[in-house]
């Protein structure tokens, strides 16, 4: 058999895997990959122009489509700048493949120029790693990485390549089948917990169905649709689990958590049977367990992932499986036994929880003279027809886009929610765009966030990425200014941006299209031109000057209760508890 | 409380970093971690006694599954176990102490494996109780080394972990 060199070997198994798109930044100890890649044809490499941006844009192309982001990037420097991107994908389980190129293995150890120990630097924020030590090691290690990057809970793997092992020459033969026997992700649930789970579903009198980012990444939005749909149940979804249920649904009560809808946060606290899909009940989502906990509930948890079962709160009913898998037997169950929710309790539920819903919590007040956030984002939704791919970056624009934007479907909606990671908007929106070239990509920033990664529109340039960036430009870092009026006095420190750039400029320099715009009456003409035809194939970078004193809400304080929330002017000093003493919330149903 | 977990672990590099970085980073307590490979080369087995209440030694017990290299994880205190831990020490062993030293290893089955004219080295293996008993037990000023190993653990009866 011919022998190749292990840089061939990366570029084979990359052709092997079916990978359309290598995110990279070339390198010393990565030139014998790039020289392969050089004379392959089958993928294609995008030269980003830093590798924070090479993995957020892996990680959107994982998170937009069904496929697998790579990102390839060099020794040293280049490993440690891409760790930002790598933690981000793990937090929220992306799967994604990081080949990172590694000094000659006689060097390591050494401190040899531009090495660092990216085993060891990535070891706490990866699903798995590998060093490669032997290039005949080298496609059994890809086959690996690509199968646990992608299987169970998904997540970021990370393979370190010293430079002699990418010179060195063996046989290459990419292994068909694999199997790691320390491995073995669960697919199918208990059938007796799934039995229990259905029995408690029709014991409920006030269901509620709570789905996370792992119904997206699971694939499960058709049966989470099937499953509210079949018992006629409110459901809510996380800031990751957007367009598991359709955000136009009736049954949908909005996005729950620090800055949920007051319907949802408050169904969430008075549920009696919950069922967790997906979901990790973490702090921004139920704030604190014995504040959630104080109104009792039983509790079905269905997850991939054991360890997020009982890791915050505990539950009656823990499921461990794939959840397309459970939910479908789940929906068998409910069928077969011809299991429902008491009809007339179920009646009296969503009569409360129209209640909740009728002084509408994501009301706002208009205005002629500022651009309110939200209404360039509803704007958006509207022109776009709810059918846009939107990434966000991190902080206020993000609640905005997360609760006015009724995501449609699953994979719609691209953010960092579980790091929180500014700077990922804009590689994020080219990672999607490419995953997607026939798709509407929309990226809301602000002018905070997309400084961190702007220098991401040469690339969308060099590319033809025509994104359409929307920066809600408020002149400040919007959440922290939110916090800091809550709760610091309004001693604004540091979160004011004096000397902003001239972004219409910038986006000229970079070869796009800049507008500015200060005036509500020009969001919507201006958001329909850069949405035209004529546009379609360009960059349009849109800085919205919004009104600087706007705050999302509701919101949930650290340490509060769901139905503890900060609401909005117009619905202040309403009643957040439905019943005093309302331990005995029996009344109600 | 206490728990003593037995763990079988792919003996590769690193597999032993990525279970002290899990403990470290997840805030755990490690009391104390043996580790070696076993009669099958490809596995190494690690005892790692730790503490906390139920639902934090429930996360441990998961974390530790969900490594890759992790092929299993028991829990020790679910059902009857014995520990073992060795300890070598090093005493002064002069005058009338030399003698009274030599009647205190006896008394805990311990062997005196090295001796000078001024000390003596100990070989002693229990239970970590019985280790600290023993260091209780003899004069604290004439102690000038000790190194523990930890303990290692295995069920009893029938009750045996493997692939």
């Amino acid at each position: 058999m011919e022998h190749i060199s292990g840089a061939e070997i990366v570029t084979r198994c990359l052709q092997a895997e079916g990978v359309e798109f290598v995110f990279g930044y070339p390198g010393g100890a990565v030139l014998e990959i790039y020289d392969a890649i050089f004379r392959q044809e089958q993928f294609k490499h995008v030269l980003v122009r830093h590798e924070q941006a090479a993995v957020h844009a892996a990680d959107a192309y994982s998170r937009s489509s069904d496929k697998i982001g790579v990102a390839l990037v060099t020794s040293g420097p280049g490993a440690t700048n891409a760790l930002t991107g790598i933690a981000t994908a793990y937090m929220d389980s992306i799967p994604m493949v990081v080949i990172s190129g590694q000094v000659g293995t006689s060097a390591i150890g050494l401190d040899a120029f531009q090495e660092v120990d990216m085993v060891g630097c990535s070891r706490p924020i990866v699903k798995h790693n590998f060093l490669v030590k032997d290039v005949r090691d080298l496609a059994a290690t890809f086959k690996k990485a690509f199968h646990i990057a992608k299987t169970g809970r998904p997540g970021p793997v990370v393979i370190d390549v010293p430079k002699d092992v990418t010179i060195n020459k063996c046989a290459f033969e990419y292994p068909e089948t694999l199997s790691i026997r320390s491995y073995n992700p669960p697919t199918k649930g208990h059938p007796g917990q799934i039995k229990k789970a259905a029995q408690l579903l029709a014991e409920a009198k006030r269901p509620y169905i709570y789905v996370g980012g792992g119904a997206v990444q699971g694939g499960a939005g058709a049966q989470v649709t099937e499953l509210v749909k079949l018992l006629g149940v409110p459901c809510t979804n996380t800031l990751m689990g957007l367009g598991a249920l359709d955000g136009t649904d009736p049954n949908f009560l909005g996005m729950l958590g620090m800055h949920g809808t007051y319907e949802a946060n408050l169904a969430m606290q008075y549920c009696d049977v919950l069922i967790a899909v997906g979901a990790r009940f973490d702090d921004r989502v139920i704030s604190v367990p014995s504040q959630f906990l104080s109104n009792p509930k039983r509790i079905v948890h269905i997850d991939v992932d054991p360890s997020s079962i009982a890791k915050r709160v505990k539950v009656d009913v823990p499921i461990v499986g794939d959840v397309k898998h459970v939910l479908t037997d789940l929906i068998a169950a409910l069928k077969e036994g011809n299991l429902r929710p008491n009809p007339d309790a179920l009646a009296n539920w969503w009569k409360q929880i129209n209640e909740w819903r009728k002084p509408n919590s994501l009301l706002y007040t208009p205005s002629d003279e500022l651009i309110k956030p939200q209404s360039v984002v509803q704007k958006l939704w509207e022109i776009t027809h709810g059918e846009a791919i939107v990434t966000s970056d991190v902080g206020q624009h993000q609640m905005w886009a997360a609760q006015y934007y009724k995501f449609r479907r699953p994979k719609q909606w691209i953010n960092s929610g579980g790091l929180g990671t500014m700077g990922f908007g804009l590689p994020a929106a080219m990672g999607a765009q490419l995953a997607n070239p026939d798709a509407v990509v929309a990226c809301i920033t602000g002018e905070g966030s997309i400084q961190m990664n702007i220098q991401e529109l040469s690339t969308c340039k060099q590319y033809n990425t025509p994104v359409k960036v929307l920066s809600l430009n408020n002149r400040y870092l919007g959440m922290v200014r939110q916090w800091q009026e809550f709760f610091y006095g309004t001693r604004y420190s540091h979160s004011y941006m004096d000397a902003l750039p001239d972004f219409v400029k910038i986006a000229e320099a970079y070869g796009h299209v800049g507008f500015k715009i200060e005036n509500p009456a020009d969001v919507e003409p201006v958001l329909r031109e850069a949405f035209s035809p004529a546009l379609k194939d360009r960059l349009v970078f849109m800085d919205f000057r919004t009104d600087p004193s706007e705050n999302v809400f509701p919101m949930v304080q650290n340490g509060k209760g769901l139905n503890q929330m900060d609401l909005p002017p117009h619905m202040h000093g309403l009643q957040q508890v439905p019943f005093e003493n309302n331990r005995d919330y029996g009344n109600l149903c | 409380m206490r728990h003593i977990l037995s763990v079988l672990i792919e003996n590769e590099a690193g597999a032993l970093s990525r279970v002290t970085g899990l403990f470290s980073a997840r805030g755990y307590n490690i009391d104390s971690l043996t580790v070696q490979t076993t009669e099958d080369p490809t596995l190494s087995r690690m005892t790692i006694v730790t503490h906390g209440s139920d639902d934090v030694i429930e996360q441990i017990t998961k974390q530790l599954n969900k490594l890759i290299e992790v092929v299993k994880v028991i829990d020790l205190n679910e059902a009857d176990h014995i520990e073992r831990e060795l300890m070598l020490i090093k005493v002064r062993a002069t005058g009338k102490d030399r003698d009274e030293m030599k009647r205190m290893a006896d008394i805990f089955r311990g062997r005196v494996i090295d001796v000078t004219e001024k000390t003596y080295t100990i070989e002693l293996t229990g239970p970590g109780d019985k280790l600290d008993a023993f260091i209780k037990a003899i004069d604290a000023t004439s102690i000038l080394e000790t190194v523990r190993t930890g303990a290692s653990g295995i069920a009893r009866g029938e009750r045996v972990l493997k692939i």
